[in-house]
């Protein structure tokens, strides 16, 4: 083995390595040399230096963005967050215990397929099908609803002020299911016996959910808010299908960074583009380093 | 005419291993495969290739031999009209040649790196969803100057240019700074849609002054019939085309040039105001309905088609499309814009015909008098009659479809174009800038939704307008 450890080592590094380069590296690079110039994408870029940030920095509809990213970044993984728990530990430790051993309420194995399923679907087809939910007349399947109970309809994604949160919905109802599984493990892995002191010490539900599955899933719980962060940077099909105007409308109400580069980029500026990417690249790289530094904590290691 | 986005990857597994295995061999010399890619490389213009001797048949010059690529938008056009009509008629020309065709409704995604890498095809139809920019395919020097075409004998009558045979304006629609780049071929007018046998059966007719306009559309909402419609969520450019083409009937065909030009207060000038004003009180006198903001072109077309919607403003392609959904009898029928008051510059005829369909030669193609000489084909009576047989629409060669029977909605458009006279305008920022555009649409949808009022949509619109004019990255073009 020690003969020849490299080249072996080597040889299996050198497919993936170059793939990572080829589809990942080198698009990236080419993304920060591009934010520089002026591109049309026909005729070669115009190296124009800073010009591409300095507009950025005036730019109304990147800091509509930015803002909005922000609110994303708050109610996206703490909505999912706790409604995942809620969900995961009813299905796993919600139930009555039995000999001691507790179990999750009646019927959890079809209810965690019922909230697997939109993890199944495309994004796109969840935006066509949120389409028709959220659609402003009778023939919306929210609105019909109201309409035939004589209420007035609401005009989810056409009003400004709760258009956001209508987006923020649809992002929610397909991650849960994603989290409710993740959770689902990581309750699982908690050894029972704790449980089971615990409940014979006369702790109830809540007591057991704060002070026994809560600190001992918080490794879990820090990954699902990485990745539900990551997932808050980007936001780009639901409003893509969704939005007035399918670019984050009603007025920019919408906006994400990922619309504004696609926006920027049909309107032939594809430099202007590449530096709203550069932001968005080093929005996203801050976000996982600060959340992975601020809430790091001792983990727990069952023996 | 716009589609659902769909999924068009076609990279496939194999080829994606393939690459992978040939990455792999070149342990990655980083700058030459960083260089390598989107961006292409600086190759100098070839000169417009693909000569050969003129003639009287071949007044272009075409190399008889000469392989010729034509990429086709397959929308709502399809693609028939190309492969049984207009490639027979080269092929019947240039018996030698052959023709390569395509087809795709991804323009920009399958042409964008081949006019990147230098090898664009010889002739495309520019159109979709997913164009390419017009501009900056001609800011780039992408295209070859129709000149020689539009200067060029007809196929018909020699003795006449093609450009004295079509009809008026068409060189200019697709003309940047005074250069002709690309051939628009299908005749469009604009007006309001109705149902002709809704309004006979309700005893309506469409007055060509406001404020009966306004009586009327009173009248339909107590039939409890939404008077007037736009699709909000997709095409508020609809309805920006209705309150430009009324403005520029209240303050004559220039109102619109200073607009497309960039001048200074362009927006602000009384007569866009008075036409914002105008349609922006729909909303508050309840002859729109509110959900309309927040639905594509096709729902609230299909309204129309139900009898939910009156009026609804659009070109004439808007037959065509709906074929499918329009109930036996429903008779399309097309209305000019009322008359504001009795001092507008325009009469009530004046309506937005221009020419649509953008189709372009390539400068760097390899074949690039064969791109034009398939133009002349098309602009030949055979070639625009053909077409029309197909696909159901005008085109801009003259008498091409003279005692074709249109349907009744693009007859009547047609009636209404020839109505009109030479009182007929048209707009062409939206195709130039396209930041103004978005922007339009935006406030367009503020305006008539009830959000701002004139003043703020004229405000609003102007300043964009001063931004485009000061950013000198956008190349600018006049008429």
């Amino acid at each position: 083995m020690r003969q020849g450890k490299y080249p072996f080592v080597i040889g299996f590094l050198a497919a993936p390595v170059a793939l990572y380069c080829v589809f990942v590296v080198s698009p990236v690079v080419q993304a920060f040399q591009l934010s520089f110039t002026q591109w049309r994408g026909f005729a070669p870029p115009k190296w124009i230096g800073l010009d591409n940030y300095r507009r950025l920095v005036e730019d109304g509809n990147f800091w509509k963005a930015i803002s909005h990213h922000a609110i994303l970044l708050v109610a996206l993984p703490l909505i999912t967050i706790v409604i995942s728990l809620f969900f995961s530990f009813l299905l796993n430790v919600g139930g009555r215990s039995r000999g001691g051993v507790t179990t999750g309420i009646w019927g959890s194995k079809f209810y965690r397929v019922v909230f697997f399923l939109p993890q199944v679907l495309a994004v796109a087809i969840i935006a066509v099908l949120f389409q028709t939910v959220y659609r402003p007349n009778e023939s919306g399947l929210i609105n019909g609803v109201l309409m035939k109970l004589g209420l007035d309809p609401v005009f989810f994604l056409v009003d400004k002020n709760i258009a956001l949160w209508s987006i923020i919905g649809v992002l929610v109802w397909q991650a849960v299911g994603f989290y409710v599984v993740l959770f689902s493990a990581g309750m699982s892995s908690i050894p029972s016996d704790i449980y089971e002191a615990a409940a014979l010490d006369g702790a109830g539900k809540f007591t057991l959910f704060f002070r026994v599955t809560l600190p001992l899933l918080w490794s879990t719980l820090q990954v699902a808010w990485v990745y539900l962060g990551i997932a808050a940077f980007d936001a780009f099909a639901v409003v893509n299908v969704l939005s007035i105007g399918n670019n984050g409308g009603p007025d920019g109400a919408t906006t994400v960074l990922a619309i504004e580069i696609y926006r920027n980029m049909q309107e032939s500026k594809l430099g202007y583009a590449s530096a709203m990417g550069v932001a968005l690249f080093f929005l996203s790289i801050t976000f996982a380093a600060l959340t992975l530094r601020v809430s790091r904590r001792e983990t727990v290691e069952y023996s | 005419m716009s589609q659902l986005p769909d999924s068009t990857s076609d990279l496939s597994r194999r080829s994606l291993l393939r690459g992978a295995a040939a990455a792999g061999l070149l342990v990655i010399p980083t700058t030459s495969l960083l260089s390598a890619c989107a961006t292409g490389g600086d190759d100098t213009p070839d000169t417009p290739a693909g000569g050969g001797e003129k003639s009287d048949k071949n007044p272009l010059g075409v190399k008889e031999d000469a392989q010729l690529e034509v990429v086709i938008f397959n929308g709502g056009y399809g693609e028939k009209y190309a492969t049984d009509v207009h490639e027979p008629l080269y092929k019947k020309a240039f018996p030698n040649a052959t023709v390569k065709h395509s087809s795709t409704q991804e323009i920009s995604t399958i042409l964008q790196p081949r006019f990147a890498a230098g090898d664009p095809p010889d002739f495309v139809n520019n159109s979709g969803t997913k164009l390419m920019d017009f501009g900056a395919l001609v800011a780039d020097q992408q295209l070859a100057d129709l000149t020689p075409l539009w200067d060029a004998p007809s196929v018909d009558d020699p003795s006449k240019k093609v450009r004295d045979t079509v009809v008026a304006g068409t060189v200019d629609v697709g003309s940047f700074n005074g250069k002709p780049f690309v051939l628009y071929y299908v005749s469009t007018v604009f007006g309001l849609w109705y149902s002709g046998k809704l309004f006979k059966d309700k005893g309506w007719t469409v007055p060509d002054n406001w404020d009966a306009f306004l009586t009327l559309l009173g009248d339909i909402k107590k039939e409890g019939i939404i008077p007037y419609a736009y699709a909000g969520k997709n095409a508020p450019y609809y309805q920006y085309n209705v309150i430009l083409t009324h403005a520029a009937k209240i303050g004559g065909g220039d109102v619109l040039k200073n607009i497309d030009n960039l001048e200074d207060g362009a927006w602000k000038v009384d007569a866009v105001k008075q036409a914002a004003e105008a349609w922006g009180s729909l909303i508050g006198k309840g002859l729109m309905d509110k959900s309309h903001e927040g639905l594509i072109h096709t729902e609230v077309q299909l309204q129309q088609n139900q009898n939910k919607v009156a009026f609804y403003p659009s070109g004439d392609w808007l037959e065509g499309e709906q074929a499918k959904t329009t109930p036996p009898g429903f008779e399309y029928q097309m209305a000019t814009l009322p008359s504001l008051s009795s001092s507008d510059k325009m009469p009530a005829g004046t309506l937005r015909a221009t020419a649509g369909e953008g189709y372009v030669v390539p400068a760097k193609g390899k074949n690039v008098a064969g791109g034009m000489e398939y133009m002349r084909q098309m602009l030949s009576k055979e070639g625009g009659r053909g077409f029309t047989e197909v696909v159901k629409a005008p085109t801009v060669v003259l008498g091409a479809s003279e005692g074709y029977a249109f349907p009744p909605g693009v007859a009547s458009s047609q009636k209404a174009l020839a109505a009109a006279g030479a009182n007929v305008v048209n707009l062409f920022f939206d195709g130039w800038y396209k930041d103004l555009e978005s922007e339009a649409r935006v406030a367009t949808n503020e305006l008539m939704f009830g959000r701002i009022n004139a003043d703020q949509f004229c405000e609003r619109m102007q300043k964009k307008a001063d931004e485009v004019k000061k950013d000198d990255a956008v190349t600018k073009f006049k008429r």
